[in-house]
């Protein structure tokens, strides 16, 4: 009685595209203009992810000046675990 | 009953149809993503293939495979 829900016997769905991101580099977008890049070390169907190696991308836009370029931050972290209701998005390659 | 005289139609209908479909997905910030739809779940997330993301009409960046968390999805539109 194979049921469809069973781990390994799952139909398509979103988050096996996590599932197969772990232990690689992903890049994950999150709200407030911040990027991540760093190995995914876990993750659960939140989006709570854990994060190790990672470098953090915060870009602050000016104000008054729509057009200009935002300024980026780095930030290194040995180990993050983010909250899962800020991710946006979640990709395996680092984009182009 | 239920899928009686008056079939009961439902959006998820839709969604099913277009998987592996070209599709632009709206996000609440304003950024669009399009992509080919590769899957979708009961909370909306998504999984988008050959994705290429546009802010202010811009192609800002293109992504191999994508997961969309479901909660910032504004619309998803078959192109």
């Amino acid at each position: 009685m194979a049921s469809p829900s069973e781990p390994g016997n799952r139909p398509d769905e979103p988050l096996d595209l996590v599932r197969l991101c772990l232990d690689e580099i992903v890049f994950v977008k999150l709200r407030g203009d911040r990027e991540l890049k760093g190995r995914l070390h876990a993750y659960d169907s939140h989006c709570n992810v854990v994060l190790g190696e990672v470098e953090e991308t915060i870009y602050k836009f000016e104000e008054d000046d729509e057009d200009a370029e935002p300024v980026t931050i780095k930030k290194q972290s040995e180990m993050l675990f983010v909250r899962g209701d800020s991710v946006v998005l979640i990709s395996p390659n680092p984009p182009s | 009953m239920e899928n009686g005289d008056n079939e009961a139609r439902d959006p998820s209908g839709f969604l099913s149809a277009i998987i592996g479909a070209p599709v632009t997905v709206k996000l609440n910030s304003g950024v669009v993503y399009k992509g080919e739809l590769q899957s979708v779940d009961g909370y909306m997330n998504i999984a988008l293939e050959q994705t290429r993301e546009y802010v202010n009409g811009r192609v800002l960046r293109t992504y191999g495979d994508a997961f969309i968390r479901g909660n910032n999805v504004m619309y998803i539109s078959a192109d």
